[in-house]
């Protein structure tokens, strides 16, 4: 049974807000919803919610169709960003629209695509759906953005997704490769890595477009 | 383009490679003459010329810029790169680190594959055998098919070698390496549209011209003249059909290239432990040790070291002590007794003197400051601290429209503004370029002036907070403005970090004396000019008149009326200004606010004349007209604010 757009708006917004904000409900201002709302009341029928006065809860029952919401929407902003190159408001509009179409496996194939990505772009965790805890079982090296990569770790450059052709040349004159050993050293205030015997600064534009293979 | 033709011109022998390899070493070994060596990037914006003899044979040496590749991205590497293009050379030596041959040998390829006659140095070998690493160098002759000499010029090793085979060879052109079939079938199309007649091979400007480098494309056309249109179409073909990884395609085909050079040939130890320079490195970079260890080096550098120690110590011996009590009263005793004609009697010994003024300025005050400020900045230079600066920096700079790079000028700019504004070349975008004069030319006092004012602020408590109170938020003010302001692309940052070094003694007194006599010939003459233009304007009454006409702006910042001679000093030389008014401190002229007031505005007030004439000549006229009048009326409404402010709250009463 597929949700409305809207009630999945509504799980989305309670979820963040019981799951990641700390909170045990949500108001119907949170929610941005009135008493009579449809999307309130499918959710209602279903039982995925409690509503008392203007306070709506998250019921057991509802809350694994929320934690996926929450996946889709996710999963959608980090395909915006890193595949399709659409960045900022636009981004996160296109990724709106296009979270509900990430249904019966499509969400799966995309994040493996992606690589089970662990945060959205705004750094938010992304919850683990089951392929990406499949995935995990089986010790796959995951591609991440050098931002993601902690001091001290090491691990191989996967591939570089700048855009601008100068920059490109750039990294690549200074032996940023494909192939290449990188090894992170701090990533404050800036992003300090060795490849090869050099050690290079870059900043954090810049370190987002490197990605890594984790060794 | 000119046929190529080898004459009987000197033979001209031309060194390129990254940033930071020892071109500039090996071209001093090479020439005898010095050219600055630098442990960052971006020193070498022009090209140096010297001479050396080898067996009897008369050679021209080229030191060129930093370049990564044979595409330049930057300024610097354009002006590279122009001279493989423009000039003739009986060998190009192709100079690299043996810490990192697998990242600098596909650049050695590009060269072999333009047609170049080619040495490769291997340098900095010392270093690489500390690091465990070891090269078959034998192996790497053969399979490059060019010279491969060992070098470690900073210790002059290898220098030799590399003499004898100057010497020795005809050089041939190197057989270039195959790509993989598909790019060969791509290059192999676009050479057979070449017609006319060029320096480097077409295979390498087919290359380049697929990579879409835009000087290339000009050359290409006018050597083509009508029959451009054809090859031109096959190259956007080309391009496009390969529109979405070519540069990185070619750049791993290097690569493969590279590896299969180096295999066997190359070998590193591996588990090394981090050593004491590695450890002090992480110190300098993690910003809760970094930033007390900037402020540390701020104040032992330049407040011990240039403030007290040069501006004081050293000016005070040879301003008060020699020019005041023997050099000046017997030069004026001189005068007095062979120079009957009033108008050279003060011309040379008169209040605005050449002797009296210039001389003295130059020599006595100006030198010493400038001097130690130079032998500071060499010394922390040649550790190769800046680049670990400019990482620490860079995000604060960030929101003033620069990024961490700028720093090297920024710091610069405390020496000499002038040479700092010179310096603003090595950044990027043009906006950042903008953005580092307008900062130059308003906030950054230059030692000399720093110096004056440091000694002029002193004596009066709390002066001297309020006026770096006053420079910070000008700086930061004005820096927020710009970055929202100036139009252009914002700023990105990457910086090659070099290893942490001692300085090397030899490196530090060439650089100072390099830089010191930069400054003397630069500068002195405008010294010598600025002092027979007051001459001049006192004799002829104009002065005064000039003076006049400040009063007005004088009293709206509550200032004694004689100030305004200060002012216009101040636009000869920075620190003549605040020299002016030293001597009115002195007589007592002016209260602990007109002190602050006054020091504050011709901090921020125009550059001095060789600032402004470089700024013409790096920013164009309508740029550098711009920044003139708006740093003019900042300055005056800053001090305006400023006297109201200090008036109104007391501070310094």
């Amino acid at each position: 049974m597929k949700l409305s757009e809207k009630a999945e708006e509504i799980l989305e917004a309670l979820w963040i807000a019981t799951e990641e904000e700390g909170e045990n409900a949500a108001h119907f201002q949170t929610l941005g919803v009135g008493p009579g709302d449809d999307g309130l009341c499918e959710l209602d029928r279903l039982a995925y919610i409690d509503i008392r006065g203007e306070r709506v809860y998250l019921r057991q029952e509802g809350r694994e169709e929320a934690k996926m919401t929450v996946r889709r929407h996710r999963l959608a902003e980090r395909l915006m960003m890193d595949v399709l190159d659409i960045k900022g408001a636009s981004g996160d509009a296109k990724a709106c629209e296009f979270e509900h179409l990430l249904h019966q496996g499509v969400d799966t194939k995309i994040c493996t695509l992606l690589n089970h990505p662990t945060t959205c772009p705004h750094g938010k965790p992304i919850p683990p759906g089951k392929c990406c805890l499949e995935a995990q079982a089986r010790g796959e090296a995951g591609v991440v953005p050098l931002t993601e990569v902690n001091a001290g770790q090491q691990g191989e450059i996967a591939y570089l997704s700048v855009t601008d052709p100068k920059k490109m040349q750039k990294l690549m004159s200074l032996g940023v490769l494909p192939g290449n050993q990188l090894r992170l050293a701090r990533t404050f205030p800036a992003y300090v890595f060795t490849v090869g015997n050099s050690e290079f600064a870059i900043d954090e534009d810049l370190a987002r477009e490197i990605f890594i293979r984790k060794i | 383009m000119a046929a190529v033709d080898k004459g009987n011109e000197t033979p001209r022998i031309v060194l390129v490679g990254s940033p930071n390899v020892g071109k500039s070493s090996l071209f001093n070994e090479l020439t005898g003459t010095y050219t600055t060596v630098s442990n960052y990037p971006g020193t070498s914006v022009e090209i140096s010329r010297g001479h050396c003899d080898i067996a009897g044979i008369r050679y021209e040496v080229l030191d060129t810029p930093g370049m990564y590749s044979l595409m330049p991205i930057s300024e610097e590497e354009k002006v590279a790169r122009d001279i493989l293009l423009n000039e003739t050379p009986h060998v190009v030596i192709h100079v690299i680190d043996a810490r990192n041959v697998e990242r600098m040998l596909p650049m050695t390829l590009q060269l072999v594959e333009a047609g170049l006659p080619m040495m490769l140095v291997i340098n900095i070998m010392d270093e690489a055998e500390r690091l465990g690493i070891r090269i078959d160098f034998p192996a790497l002759r053969e399979r490059l098919g060019i010279p491969v000499i060992a070098a470690a010029t900073a210790r002059r090793r290898g220098l030799q070698e590399i003499r004898q085979a100057i010497g020795n060879q005809d050089f041939d052109i190197g057989t270039p390496f195959s790509y993989s079939p598909d790019l060969e079938d791509d290059i192999r199309e676009i050479s057979s549209c070449f017609h006319g007649k060029y320096r480097l091979s077409r295979r390498s400007l087919a290359l380049l011209l697929l990579q879409k480098d835009q000087h290339i494309q000009e050359l290409v056309s006018d050597g083509e003249a009508q029959l451009a249109e054809p090859l031109m179409e096959c190259v956007k073909k080309v391009a496009f059909a390969r529109r979405s990884d070519l540069h990185l395609h070619i750049s791993l085909e290097r690569k493969r290239i590279t590896r299969n050079l180096l295999s066997g040939a190359l070998t590193q130890e591996e588990g090394r432990k981090p050593s004491l320079s590695d450890r002090l490195s992480s110190l300098t970079m993690n910003p809760w040790t970094g930033f007390p260890f900037l402020l540390a080096t701020l104040y032992f550098g330049l407040y011990k070291f240039v403030g007290g120690f040069g501006a004081g110590t050293v000016v005070d011996f040879l301003e008060s002590t020699l020019f005041e009590s023997y050099l000046i009263p017997w030069l004026i005793d001189l005068g007095d007794r062979f120079l009957p004609w009033y108008w050279l009697h003060e011309l040379l010994v008169g209040e605005y003197g050449i002797f009296t003024l210039a001389i003295r300025y130059a020599v006595a005050i100006v030198l010493p400051i400038v001097g130690t400020f130079f032998l500071a900045f060499s010394i922390i230079e040649d550790t190769g601290y800046f680049p670990r600066l400019a990482m620490l920096v860079d995000r604060i700079f960030k929101n003033i429209g620069l990024n961490g790079r700028a720093v090297i000028p920024l710091v610069l700019g405390f020496g000499c503004d002038t040479m700092a504004t010179i310096v603003t070349r090595t950044l990027e975008t043009v906006r950042e370029r903008i953005i580092a004069t307008v900062l130059l030319a308003l906030a950054i006092p230059c030692s000399a002036q720093l110096g004056v004012i440091l000694g002029l602020l002193s004596s009066v408590p709390g002066a001297l907070a309020v006026w770096t109170l006053s420079m910070v938020l000008v700086f930061l003010l004005i820096g927020l403005l710009a970055a929202r302001l100036v139009p252009g692309e914002q700023p990105m940052f990457y910086m090659e970090i070099p290893p942490l070094r001692m300085p090397q003694l030899r490196n530090v007194i060439t650089k100072t004396l390099t830089r010191m006599q930069w400054y003397f010939v630069e500068i002195f003459p405008l010294f010598i000019i600025a002092s027979v233009l007051l001459w001049a304007g006192k004799l002829s009454g104009a002065l005064s008149w000039v003076v006049k006409g400040m009063e007005p702006v004088m009293t709206m910042l509550g200032l004694p009326s004689q100030a305004a001679a200060a002012f216009i000093f101040g636009f000869f030389r920075r620190d003549f200004g605040a020299a002016g008014l030293y001597d009115m401190q002195t007589s007592g002229l002016l209260t602990p606010v007109q002190l602050t007031v006054a020091a504050v505005t011709l901090t921020l007030f125009v550059p001095c004349v060789a600032q402004f004439l470089v700024m013409n000549k790096e920013r164009g006229w309508k740029v550098s007209f711009g920044i003139f009048i708006f740093v003019t009326l900042l300055a005056f409404a800053v001090g305006w604010l400023l006297n109201k402010v200090l008036l109104f709250t007391a501070v310094l009463s």
